[in-house]
């Protein structure tokens, strides 16, 4: 098989199994799955598929530089689907938890500190999108690199966001955390390492 | 969509203790006076018993109710925070399968003049266990409205005969990491704590449950015996009682330590004050489905005109 074929399968296969978690939240809302609080379940199930996601599309370096493959040129539509996940939860949360009720959601936006961040990630993700296409990537240039940084921090709001809305049991946050910890690790390069840690 | 709004139900209306003694004598009256007249209206006052646990003989009817629907049983039963069976709201009911909840000791002591251990069955003997449909809201914005089958707390305090030094009546839950595998983890201070003023523990809306929707508390809901204080926030329902103490002082309680900012020792529902991280004005009915709307969150949950004067005075914005 042609080099070009076997991208095109692994990218349809990608996008399948990026979409998955989405259709099976459908599915379950549906069919009453979602348990006694559903719409709990709706914004905590789209919530964890965005920081999933957005800890998939950071290990593409990382993954590469480990084991030598690349998913570089699937990394635009794992970002988009990250951004995808962090709109499906807006949404949810917008529409189905707070049924636009504006003032709470302002007030939530503001005084609430983990709204506060997880919001900001978001704000974070939207230019990123927008960008993401080839054309908007010849355009800016040098720009584009320093800002699609801000993916880094998105993914970090996004596990404050999940850290700081945890009543007690704070194992699961610190998971997250700690992946997106040994991400940033592995994207290190060897002059960026300081010189007692290096081999 | 029609929100429900809930009616005030003054105390003065709700039936007696004596009338309620009396109503098959209402009934009978009433029977001759409307001959035709069939009884099944009356005759299912009480909620009809789903058939998963023993069932509790001889409930009465005392008259608590509320206009809003009940929460299905199932939902009841599946939807917990009970963190000695694990922090996830379908935790409590995997977990507390195993659970054995009899026998079953209390102990109590403290400022009482006959403290001592009392075992579960002397406990209900000669008690009128009264079923109770009550609101609980949670501190997480959720709520349910729940028949309890229970007695008033005071019932049980007024045995021990506190003293005059008994300002505060505290409560622990079973701390048995074998039994309760939540408990492996120091998610919370175990054991589990909460605590009431003496006129709070006092106050005929108190209960301490043993069941729900006519048969004995299932294990997930703080089998065999729970506080049930219906104008606080749910966490200060203590499940899986083990040991009641009077005290001068004002006891620890678990939620309260474990974060003294976002949760007071008080804990009335009130939504005029916001939990830091999240507004009370409103809450989500558990059992509404996907594209039920908010409710509005009443202060005491609903409770004023019963509860309202214990508070007379009270800054409820630093007592909260």
């Amino acid at each position: 098989m042609s080099n070009r074929w076997r991208a095109a399968g692994i990218k349809l296969l990608l996008f399948l199994l990026c979409l998955l978690p989405f259709l099976y939240l459908l599915w379950d809302a549906f069919n009453g799955n979602l348990g006694a609080n559903p719409v709990e379940a709706l914004t905590h199930r789209s919530g964890d598929w965005t920081l999933r996601m957005l800890l998939v599309t950071l290990a593409v370096t990382p993954l590469r530089r480990t084991t030598g493959y690349s998913l570089l040129r699937h990394r635009r539509m794992l970002g988009l689907f990250s951004f995808f996940y962090a709109v499906v939860h807006l949404t949810i949360y917008v529409w189905i938890d707070q049924v636009f009720l504006w003032d709470e959601i302002v007030e939530d936006i503001i005084k609430r500190s983990y709204i506060t961040v997880g919001f900001t990630a978001l704000m974070i993700l939207l230019p990123l999108a927008v960008t993401s296409t080839r054309g908007m990537q010849r355009r800016l240039g040098k720009r584009w690199k320093s800002l699609h940084k801000g993916a880094y921090i998105a993914a970090a709001l996004g596990c404050l966001h999940f850290l700081w809305l945890t009543r007690a049991d704070t194992l699961e946050p610190y998971i997250y955390i700690a992946v997106f910890v040994v991400l940033m690790l592995l994207r290190l390069k060897r002059e960026q390492i300081p010189g007692f840690l290096r081999r | 969509m029609l929100i429900k709004k809930p009616d005030h139900i003054k105390f003065s209306e709700i039936t007696t203790q004596s009338d309620y003694l009396r109503r098959r004598d209402f009934l009978k009256k009433g029977l001759y006076a409307f001959a035709g007249l069939g009884l099944s209206g009356i005759a299912e006052a009480l909620v009809k018993a789903p058939g998963k646990n023993p069932a509790i003989a001889n409930l009465a009817d005392a008259g608590f109710s509320v206009d809003e629907d009940l929460t299905p049983y199932d939902l009841v039963t599946s939807y917990n925070n009970y963190y000695e069976f694990g922090t996830g709201k379908s935790d409590p009911v995997e977990n507390s399968k195993a659970f054995e909840s009899r026998p079953w000791h209390v102990v109590v002591d403290g400022e009482c003049e006959e403290p001592g251990e009392i075992d579960i069955e002397d406990i209900l003997t000669g008690i009128t266990q009264e079923e109770r449909i009550y609101r609980l809201r949670c501190v997480e914005a959720w709520s349910m409205v729940v028949p309890w089958v229970g007695f008033p707390l005071s019932t049980l305090l007024k045995r021990f005969k506190p003293t005059a030094k008994a300002k505060y009546v505290s409560f622990e839950t079973l701390h048995d990491a074998e039994r309760m595998p939540g408990q492996k983890r120091a998610v919370l201070d175990w054991p589990y704590r909460e605590g009431l003023r003496i006129d709070e523990a006092m106050h005929p809306l108190t209960i301490l449950a043993t069941g729900l929707y006519g048969e004995l508390l299932p294990n997930q809901n703080g089998a065999p015996l729970r506080l049930v204080v219906p104008w606080k926030y749910g966490f200060k329902s203590i499940k899986g009682i083990v040991r009641i103490r009077f005290s001068e002082e004002q006891p620890q309680a678990t939620w309260n330590m474990n974060n003294p900012r976002e949760y007071g020792f008080y804990s009335n529902v009130n939504p005029r004050v916001e939990h830091p991280r999240w507004s009370q004005k409103y809450h989500r009915v558990i059992g509404g489905g996907i594209f039920s709307s908010k409710v509005k969150t009443e202060m005491f949950n609903g409770y004023a005109d019963e509860v309202a004067s214990l508070y007379t005075g009270m800054d409820l914005r630093k007592n909260f």
